[in-house]
């Protein structure tokens, strides 16, 4: 069995006066209701009067949209409404998903029902509204619209030759942005270096295959004139905001709330044609309607991700120096760039990040972002993460290979030295503080690496081929409003929350940052009662209500901990503040001469235990009477926090993979898997581990078994659970987790994030495990998902 | 599609009698007509195992079984099971190890392994990963799963119990 490796106490210095639960691996106490059955998703919502939607979509990927006939399926039981994009578009305005920062970029507008053309299969094209969900399932069998098929465009390679049809007329091109970085004198570097090392690798079209589908109900109410939508999503107050703006609404009007989400991944984080129109329904009915999609739906109409083809090179010199990395990124996103976060930022974060754990001086990126008549991509978990990370380190090892250097040791010489930071990397990138050093001696004792490679080297004498990869990283956390902001989006980067003493003695926070799993309930409550000082069982989360949580950006780029956890910290530390201030009145004694601890006001001097909370809550919203004159108890406070001083607070990590592959069938065994993370201060252990291990399997998917695949077409074929692979206990490894602290200067608490890091890595260290593994049959694999028949094809066999 | 049907069943002890249409999955009576929220659907085609729920002892998929299928049956779900402590071992073991994080699948994972606990007390880490293959995770990774059963089956070979999670005062 495997034993996480886990911090032995509290290794930083604490942030709060009695600090129990920051640091702990602390249970998640309001995550029990997940495992009684009670938790609420939206589906387990039921309102009166409530209809049920379901979309006609595309059935091909890219069609001309005739006459739509509705007059049967509208005869039949049940059937309130059927909508189309003409309709819809009288009430929702269309969008364009477009950044300012990211020079050039262009997209079309893009309606919540498609009008005259729809450009990709599953798009929605016509609603239909009944009493209940089969009803409206059996009506839309008798909705008839008359298309006519249109050339698809299917293939990036070819999305921007002449004779490819246009997607999009007006645009003039397929190219949704093109970006070129060159720190200059690159080729000059690679005619020069001792060795030059280059692949080209492919990744495939995946997606989150969030377990919970997405889902939402719009209510609108015509009496007080507002929109109440219980939404399965991660950035509420963004949703808010856009509903606000297609629909010519004011915040006031609009109430979105998210209990619990069944699974987010950045799936969950954009705003989808089919949302704007189930609101639109509502509004047009004025009464409740609820969409969920069913899997189907969700393989054809959730974004994917991470299909790019990267040309790839690193030059090195003989003493085992990298020079220069140089990539050549081509990507492909669907018909549209993805509201309101743009599918330009993936590939413009591959561009970011190929090259940045190590102190190399030369580089040059280029992208092209082409649009085609697929799914539209965006981000999901990571990024662009896993696939800048898979091209750094599979070219680190080529180069490692050619120099005839353990790789592990190539990158302890070449990874940014612990004590070089701040500075910046190459791409421009500002690092703030990074512990690639301490990270690589960590994961070489844990997995005992020399170890390995003995029983590596003695295996492959009978003929087992094992092998192992490494995949070093930084990730981006806790986002500036550098990275929205600054390019017109309405996405928040600063995080707020309100800490109250209620009066028995419970403290309630309110937040922004909802709870999809990750633990957010469960730190927050870590540093509320540790910044006012009380028992975890005395504090109450609410988050996922924008009309009571204060504004804020939600879930997306870890940003829970470093930046909504700092908000709860400076709110609960106000609020202490103030718990003192009313104890003094209440006392007649100086603040000063006071403190906080578990739940009661003590004598600072003498720790005699003064007044229990409750008391401060009786007093302070009971008997106001009995305080001096103009005293106020101010017993609910709220703060603010922006991360500003960098666009991004870097975490890094280090990730190996032991695998065995069978030279005869291709077939893949994951034996292992280990993982440092450095997320700056680790506030649960616990938490943390199951982040790195649930990321790492997400990248595990990728690069061995998720696919979306699509035929000549442009039409899905693996549309089902059954056909599209998702990792299964059974194939997964132990992973081991470790961590290395080095907090943020940039917040008291010092926390980054660690949400994404394991999805990062887990490609590349696989890829790498798996060529390590064929390495003796002098060939190798590059292209993701690494499937049987690829290995079987790079040995020849097939 | 409107020939409707007769049905008695127990469910969490109560017995339901209803007149259903006989295409109406076990897992949508649950959830739309007796407000059952633990029972999840998460494809609709018996691969996730989110809709597991038992019918006469044995675990089976709400989504692929017709309620009509269940008339006389014994139906127990998530909330019967969390409050008849017969799952109570497991969800300590689960809270303790973080074995959910969303929780969408945690109803059908708990099912699964208290079918495995039951069964195969003798269960090794690797026979604990195959038998709940059936039943997707796709925010743990697995790990704090396998991690949570395992406890619960060290447990019950010693005669222990496992103690239930409570917070520091």
């Amino acid at each position: 069995m495997n034993k996480p490796v886990d911090l032995k106490g509290l290794v930083l210095d604490p942030v709060t006066n009695d600090q129990r639960y920051i640091g702990s691996s602390e249970p998640r106490h309001q995550a029990r209701r997940l495992i009684e059955g009670q938790g609420t998703y939206v589906d387990d919502i039921q309102l009166p009067r409530m209809g049920h939607v379901v979309y006609w979509r595309s059935p091909v990927a890219h069609m001309k949209i005739g006459k739509i006939h509705t007059e049967q399926a509208s005869k039949m039981p049940g059937v309130l409404a059927i909508v189309d994009g003409v309709k819809m578009a009288e009430l929702c305005k269309p969008w364009v998903a477009t950044l300012g920062h990211l020079a050039g970029m262009k997209s079309a507008p893009q309606y919540a029902l498609a009008i005259d053309r729809a450009c990709w299969q599953g798009e929605p094209v016509v609603a239909v509204v009944a009493e209940t969900r089969a009803q409206a399932e059996d009506a839309l069998q008798f909705v008839d619209v008359e298309w006519e098929e249109l050339p698809a465009v299917v293939s990036m390679e070819t999305a921007l030759d002449a004779d490819t049809p246009v997607i999009h007329p007006e645009l003039g091109d397929n190219l949704c942005f093109t970006r070129t970085l060159d720190v200059g004198q690159v080729d000059e570097v690679f005619a020069t270096a001792d060795i030059v090392a280059e692949a080209t690798f492919g990744f495939g079209r995946h997606t989150g295959v969030t377990l919970e589908p997405r889902c939402q109900i719009a209510d609108y109410n015509p009496g007080d004139r507002r929109l109440t939508v219980y939404h399965s999503q991660q950035a509420p107050h963004m949703m808010q905001d856009l509903y606000c703006r297609q629909f010519g609404l004011s915040e006031s009007d609009v109430h979105v709330i998210c209990k619990d989400v069944g699974g987010s991944f950045g799936i969950k984080v954009h705003a989808y044609p089919d949302d704007f129109a189930t609101v639109g329904l509502a509004m047009m009915l004025e009464r409740p309607v609820k969409f969920v999609a069913d899997r189907l739906e969700s393989f054809t109409s959730d974004i994917h991700a991470r299909e790019h083809r990267i040309k790839g090179r690193i030059a090195a010199n003989k003493e085992g120096d990298i020079l220069a990395f140089e990539i050549d990124d081509l990507t492909a996103i669907g018909p549209y760039s993805m509201f309101p976060r743009t599918s330009a930022i993936e590939g413009n974060q591959v561009v970011n990040l190929v090259g940045g754990p190590y102190k190399h001086q030369n580089y040059r990126a280029k992208l092209n972002v082409v649009f085609q008549n697929k799914t539209p991509t965006c981000q999901y978990r990571g990024v662009g993460h896993p696939i800048a990370c898979a091209v750094t380190e599979g070219l680190v090892d080529l180069a490692a290979q050619k120099l005839k250097m353990d790789p592990l040791e190539f990158r302890k010489r070449n990874v940014i030295p612990d004590d070089a930071y701040p500075c910046s990397g190459i791409s421009g990138i500002k690092l703030e503080v990074l512990s690639h050093e301490q990270c690589l001696r960590t994961i070489e004792k844990m997995m005992d690496y020399s170890a390995l490679r003995k029983e590596q080297a003695e295996l492959r004498k009978k003929g087992i081929y094992r092998g192992i990869g490494f995949a070093t990283l930084i990730e981006l956390t806790n986002p500036s409003p550098a990275f929205y902001g600054v390019g017109g989006a309405r996405i928040a980067s600063q995080d707020g929350a309100s800490a109250r003493l209620d009066p028995s003695g419970v403290v309630s926070i309110l937040i922004g940052v909802g709870e999809q799993g990750q633990g957010t309930e469960g730190i927050y409550a870590q540093i509320a009662a540790d910044a006012v000082g009380l028992s975890i069982k005395n504090v109450r989360i609410i988050t996922g209500d924008t009309d009571v949580t204060p504004y804020g950006g939600g879930t997306w780029a870890s940003r829970g901990a470093g930046v909504g956890g700092e908000a709860v910290l400076l709110a609960c530390q106000a609020l202490q503040e103030n718990i003192l201030k009313l104890a003094g009145a209440i006392l007649t004694r100086s603040p000063e001469e006071l403190s906080v601890r578990r739940g009661h006001v003590l004598d600072k001097a003498t720790g005699e235990q003064l007044l229990p909370f409750s008391e401060i809550g009786r007093i302070g919203y009971f008997r106001t009477d009995t305080l001096p004159v103009g005293f106020s108890a101010d017993l609910m406070v709220t703060r603010h926090y922006t991360q500003k001083e960098y666009p991004f607070i870097f975490t890094n990590g280090v990730q190996a993979s032991y695998v065995e592959v069978d030279p005869d069938t291709g077939f893949v065994k994951l034996l292992k898997h280990w993982a440092v993370e450095d997320c700056g201060r680790v506030l649960n252990p616990m938490l943390v581990d199951e982040q790195v291990r649930g990321a790492i399997v997400q990248g595990i998917g990728g690069v061995l078994f998720e696919e979306c695949i699509y035929d000549e077409s442009g039409l899905l074929r693996n549309g089902s659970m059954a056909d599209y692979l998702v990792p299964m206990a059974n194939e997964m490894p132990d992973i081991e987790v470790a961590h290395v602290e080095t907090p943020t200067q940039s917040s008291k608490l010092g926390a980054k994030g660690a949400g994404e890091a394991g999805t990062a890595g887990a490609p590349g260290a696989v890829q790498n495990a798996i060529n390590d593994a064929l390495a003796p049959f002098n060939t190798a694999v590059f292209d993701q998902p690494i499937t049987c028949e690829k290995i079987l094809k790079a040995l020849g066999k097939v | 599609m409107s020939l409707k049907k007769k049905i008695t069943m127990t469910v969490n002890g109560l017995t339901v009698n209803a007149e259903i249409e006989p295409r109406r999955h076990l897992v949508d009576f649950l959830r739309e007509d007796l407000h059952l929220k633990g029972p999840h659907l998460g494809c609709e085609q018996g691969a996730c195992g989110a809709c597991t729920v038992k019918v006469d002892g044995k675990i089976i998929r709400g989504c692929l079984y017709l309620a009509v299928q269940a008339n006389g049956c014994v139906v127990e779900t998530i909330e019967g099971l969390t409050k008849s402590g017969a799952l109570a071992d497991l969800q300590e073991a689960f809270m303790r190890h973080n074995a959910m994080q969303c929780g969408f699948c945690s109803s059908g994972m708990l099912l699964a392994a208290a079918e495995l606990v039951e069964k195969l007390p003798q269960s090794t880490r690797e026979e604990v990963r195959e038998w709940i293959s059936g039943n997707y995770c796709r925010c743990t990774g697995y790990h704090s799963i396998v991690d949570a059963i395992m406890a619960v089956l060290q447990a019950r070979a010693k005669g222990e119990k496992i103690k239930p999670v409570v917070a520091l005062a």
